[in-house]
């Protein structure tokens, strides 16, 4: 294996956003206290799911443009690890919100309800759904051809889909989630300069080891096929 | 490479042994780890997941390249 750019900063910047997100100042705050740290994981992984939704979405419309099945097998790696990401955001959200969004004086199925109700959760649940039909699409199909062309579109639909559901409606309804008045920690009034220094390195740190974990996908995936062809012949 | 390994590896042994030294011989000031409400114990231990899952990452990514040498 080849040590690139790519591999070495994720390690250095995820080291940089454990030891620098966890041990650095960040400003009081007084519902969210320490949480705020959650800021360089959580946060991060939508970051990174956005990204790598976007790399999938570049590599369906090359695939439509020439028609190598390789961009195809690109374009669901990347898919699939966004999805994964998003997943781990949404789980992660869960446990965040469960401390501080949660009245403590309620019973746990009250605050659940209310929590449940936030436009910004069902939005990305939402959209990962609309993903995880991609997939179900796709292991439907057996004809590689067919299946790698009706994936590609479907792709660009669920790219598409993603702005109303996580950017767009959310921040039309009133919700306990930041982000309605704009783009929360992208903004650079709104984000506290300490925390900068530690948020963009931890998304760029997330989102290269995502891309490291795709490009394993990816590989083994044309391993996969290239022993198939052969068999075939 | 191995070479590497087997360096980081005395290291760390090193930083244990002193860590040992420190509490022993000096029991009233606390030592780094259990400074600051024990803050770096955490730190410690999200860092070890890490590097267990970037080690884990990194053999991954050698096993398919001896594989992609052999197809």
């Amino acid at each position: 294996m080849q040590f690139n750019w790519l591999k070495i900063s994720a390690i250095i910047l995820l080291v940089y956003a454990i030891v620098g997100g966890l041990l650095l100042p960040v400003p009081e705050l007084s519902q969210l206290g320490e949480t705020i740290r959650n800021l360089y994981y959580h946060v991060c992984m939508w970051f990174a799911m956005m990204i790598l939704y976007t790399i999938s979405i570049i590599h369906s419309i090359k695939y439509l443009r020439n028609g190598k099945i390789e961009h195809d097998i690109k374009a669901v790696s990347y898919a699939g690890t966004g999805t994964y990401m998003g997943l781990l955001g949404y789980a992660t959200g869960a446990i965040w919100a469960s401390y501080t969004w949660a009245d403590p004086n309620n019973p746990a199925y009250a605050s659940f309800g209310s929590i449940m109700r936030e436009p910004k959760l069902i939005g990305a649940a939402t959209a990962l759904l609309i993903y995880g039909a991609y997939f179900i699409l796709r292991s439907s199909i057996a004809d590689l051809d067919q299946r790698a062309r009706v994936s590609a579109v479907y792709n660009i639909f669920s790219y598409a889909m993603l702005f109303p559901s996580i950017w767009i409606i959310p921040r039309l309804l009133p919700s306990l989630h930041p982000g309605q008045e704009g783009n929360p920690a992208l903004n650079f009034n709104d984000i506290d300069a300490r925390m900068r220094m530690v948020f963009y390195p931890a998304v760029l740190g997330w989102t290269f080891m995502g891309v490291w974990i795709t490009t394993l996908v990816i590989r083994y995936k044309l391993l996969t096929e290239k022993k198939w062809i052969h068999n075939e012949k | 490479m191995k070479n590497k390994i087997a360096t980081l590896i005395a290291c760390v042994f090193a930083l244990s042994a002193q860590a040992q030294n420190t509490v022993a011989t000096n029991e009233t000031t606390a030592s780094v780890m259990r400074s600051n409400g024990k803050i770096y114990v955490v730190v410690a231990v999200v860092l070890t997941i890490l590097f267990g899952l970037i080690a884990y990452v990194i053999r991954l990514d050698r096993k398919i390249t001896r594989l992609e040498k052999e197809a």
